[in-house]
């Protein structure tokens, strides 16, 4: 088994971006390595509450990330400063995060087999 | 030796990562080291149309993954729902959606992403190339 760290950074609704990189998220998942998510930059958009793409003919990427508990996927981290500088707090998220400080992102990734981005 | 697998991300038309992540490959297997397998994603299967034609002074970057891929027995994977997504589809899969087309060039197949994981699973190295 290997640790996967995905780094999730786009914004949602690029268009089909987001769908395209849980889809490996939850291969990976199903192949039963280990998967962690860390949301930075825009990329804590794809997990605030409260989104309604649904009136606009999208897809509810949002509604994927709340069932990732089923896959096994129980470990989220987000940058405190990308949080902060889009006034967010972790209440604002449907997934517990826990916070993670600039600084401390390369510790967190040296714990992992591989490092994904997109 | 070290056996690396690879993913692009990014069209050749739109970015370089395309072509630094062949000129990677190339160095590698140079090397000696081995490349598992290629995955092409996201905006990364444009690099397997059949009928991309650029001009004659320009990079034939489809014809170059070709070449490689019966060269060095490469095994060029592209995802099938990303594939399909952009409507890049091989004979069996048009004819299954309806349609009549086969768009799939020398040298790629298209398969699921159950073979990007195992190819990282496999792989000493994964490295992925473009945004």
């Amino acid at each position: 088994m290997k640790r996967y760290l995905f780094v999730l950074r786009r914004p949602p609704y690029c268009g089909s971006r987001v769908q395209e990189m849980l889809d490996i998220v939850l291969t990976t998942a199903a192949f039963d390595q280990e998967v962690a998510l860390l949301f930075v930059d825009d990329g804590v958009f794809q997990i605030k509450k409260q989104q309604q793409p649904l009136p606009y003919g999208m897809k509810d990427t949002a509604a994927i990330f709340a069932a990732l508990a089923i896959y096994d996927i129980h470990h989220y981290y987000a940058e405190a400063e990308s949080l902060q500088e889009r006034g967010l707090k972790p209440g604002d998220l449907l997934l517990p995060v826990q916070e993670l400080y600039r600084k401390e992102i390369a510790a967190l990734q040296s714990g992992f087999d591989l490092v994904i981005g997109t | 030796m070290l056996k690396y697998a690879i993913q692009i991300n990014s069209s050749p038309c739109h970015a370089q990562a395309g072509d630094t992540a062949y000129r990677f490959i190339c160095a590698a297997l140079e090397a000696g080291h081995e490349v598992l397998r290629v995955f092409f994603y996201f905006d990364g299967v444009y690099h397997a149309l059949r009928f991309s034609s650029p001009p004659e002074d320009e990079l034939q970057i489809t014809a170059r993954w070709t070449e490689l891929a019966r060269k060095h027995a490469l095994d060029l994977v592209v995802c099938v729902s990303a594939a399909q997504r952009r409507g890049l589809l091989t004979g069996n899969e048009a004819e299954r959606l309806g349609k009549r087309d086969n768009d799939l060039a020398e040298g790629f197949r298209i398969s699921g992403l159950g073979q990007l994981v195992e190819a990282t699973l496999l792989a000493d190295r994964f490295i992925v190339f473009g945004a």
